[in-house]
């Protein structure tokens, strides 16, 4: 039973995340914490581009830009000595919804490559746009004096309760992508994505149904962004250069595309492997690469697939 | 006499040089199952496309229902009980059969903005969809994907979806194509048993079902109709078989 090795392989995962600080405390190694806070920030980005990605059959190769919205929400409020966290949240996702709502209002005209290319140009134009604000710091980017304050009630300069603050939120989009992708919606996404001929042809108007997923999609990775932001204290255009949306693109079909938690497993391969291996040698992407390939080539399901379902099952003769 | 369904006025649409709909003007009475006929590239679907609205026509107009539908999208013209079968079987390979004529019944369920409660084990969409399937044979295979059925299968399942969406009006585009003898005479049951319940435009090569469930047959030529006329008229036709049953003297 694939389904419940899934379930198996996503609870572990989660388990293993809630006791990440612990461990890590306890083996003296506290950059385990920052490590595993942005593994689950990039998750979560992830998570969001795999709705429209996996499920909706949507190319957008320019998810970074509601990542640097919703981080220089964050950025830009706190400049101004504005550091109440549920303004900075709440400007993160209304700015991050309706950038997605005119993106896609636009981009979802076309479809194939044409949607790849207007989904990058419009996060390059958004990059070009922070770097040009040198009241911003622009190219330099810039430094957050103090994390979003919530009012005592959580400290988000702590590492520990940052890391659970972000936990809370992968487990919260977690829940509501599982919802989301059974609901009638869910399944009208993945119909589009099979056949949007047929969808169009028994009475769906898809247009309105994509934008409605995609602004969706934008508005969770805008969250994301705000989340990072508090993580890094600094914000940059380079958080929505195009290299960054295509390293969440990997995290998505690296994980497993159409599950949710492939997303959670390939952001953590993804970064793990990019923290460990300069370590070892220079030439690190140089190994990065054919990791890559492998798990691709071997999977279609991703590392989810490999772990929930093993190899044999795929090169065995089935009927 | 009975009231036109579906009536087009001078439809053309020119492809270049090439005029796939020629001035076509046809009603479709309701209850009616209305087969169309043509040598290849007679414009038969060009015509299918017309109606169910993927291919805007360059001149006249199509009127459903008392309404004019010319203007009206894909997506509209479903939701007003135009449903269409595709030359190539158009399912949702990924889903089970099931899924398929499920996510059919959701279409006319009213806005699927519903975020929140499984859709699967929702009866308002399962229990239709599962009638459905029995009436076109396919219970059975309910619970498997819908890839793995063998092609007679998959357009019945096809038939099943478009039924799903309550269609007042159905486009069939050869849903015999590919077809073993066997599936043929199971689909020809099949639409035998939908005749009445719903007005039927049947484009197909297959002259034994054509006359077989027929009221009426228009022919179409070089996007041309040529006759229109009871099934019996229509063997008799001079020019038709000139034209087309491939008769000589």
């Amino acid at each position: 039973m694939p389904r419940s090795r899934r379930v198996v392989v996503t609870l572990v995962a989660l388990a293993a995340l809630l006791a990440v600080p612990a461990l890590s405390l306890t083996a003296g190694q506290p950059f385990y914490i920052d490590l595993f806070t942005r593994i689950m920030v990039f998750a979560i980005a992830a998570l969001s581009l795999d709705l429209i990605l996996g499920y909706g059959g949507m190319v957008s190769f320019g998810h970074a830009a509601y990542l640097g919205i919703g981080a220089y929400a964050v950025g830009m409020l706190s400049f101004h000595g504005i550091g109440n966290g549920f303004v900075h949240f709440g400007v993160a996702i209304l700015a991050s919804a309706l950038t997605a709502l005119v993106i896609g209002f636009i981009s979802l005209r076309t479809s194939g490559v044409h949607f790849i290319m207007i989904t990058l140009a419009f996060a390059q134009m958004l990059y070009f746009l922070a770097e040009s604000l040198n009241l911003y710091g622009g190219d330099d980017g810039l430094n957050i004096a103090r994390a979003s304050s919530f009012g005592g009630s959580i400290d988000l300069g702590d590492p520990v309760e940052r890391y659970y603050f972000v936990f809370l939120w992968l487990l919260a989009f977690l829940y509501l992508g599982h919802r989301l992708v059974h609901s009638r919606f869910g399944l009208l996404l993945q119909g589009v994505k099979s056949n949007e001929r047929r969808m169009a042809a028994i009475g769906f108007p898809t247009l309105r149904y994509k934008l409605a997923g995609f602004v969706i999609a934008g508005t969770v990775c805008g969250v994301a962004g705000a989340l990072y932001a508090n993580a890094l204290l600094f914000v940059s255009p380079s958080i929505m250069h195009w290299t960054r949306s295509g390293e969440i693109m990997m995290m998505v079909i690296l994980g497993g595309m159409a599950t949710l938690t492939g997303p959670v497993l390939g952001a953590a391969l993804y970064l793990i492997l990019e923290s460990v291996l300069p370590r070892a040698t220079e030439h690190w992407q140089a190994i990065l690469g054919p990791i890559l390939v492998l798990v691709v080539l071997f999977s279609k399901s991703g590392l989810l697939g490999l772990l929930a379902d093993g190899v044999k099952r795929r090169s065995g003769a089935r009927a | 006499m009975p009231e036109a369904l579906l009536e087009t006025e001078r439809l053309v649409k020119r492809y270049g040089g090439l005029v796939a709909t020629n001035a076509v003007s046809l009603a479709i009475e309701t209850g009616e199952l209305h087969a169309v006929i043509g040598p290849n590239g007679a414009g038969k679907t060009t015509l299918i496309a017309e109606l169910a609205g993927e291919i805007a026509p360059d001149a006249g107009s199509i009127r459903f229902a008392g309404a004019d539908i010319t203007a009206r999208s894909v997506a509209e013209r479903a939701a007003l009980g135009i449903a269409r079968s595709f030359q190539i079987t158009s399912i949702f390979r990924e889903f089970s059969v099931l899924d398929n004529v499920a996510l059919a019944v959701q279409a006319r369920a009213g806005h699927s903005f519903r975020f929140w409660r499984p859709a699967r084990s929702d009866p308002r969409l399962r229990d239709p969809a599962r009638a459905i399937l029995a009436e076109v044979g396919l219970e059975a295979r309910a619970g498997l994907p819908a890839a793995s059925l063998s092609h007679g299968e998959k357009r019945a399942l096809e038939i099943a979806i478009v039924l799903a969406t309550r269609p007042r009006l159905l486009l069939l585009d050869e849903p015999m194509a590919g077809m073993g003898p066997q599936d043929s005479a199971g689909m020809v049951r099949l639409l035998a048993g939908l005749k009445r319940r719903v007005t039927i435009v049947l484009v197909e090569h297959d002259m034994d079902a054509v006359f077989a469930l027929a009221d009426r047959v228009t022919v179409l030529v070089y996007g041309r109709v040529i006759a229109t006329g009871a099934p019996a008229a229509i063997r008799e036709d001079v020019e038709v078989r000139r034209a087309y049953l491939g008769e000589e003297g």
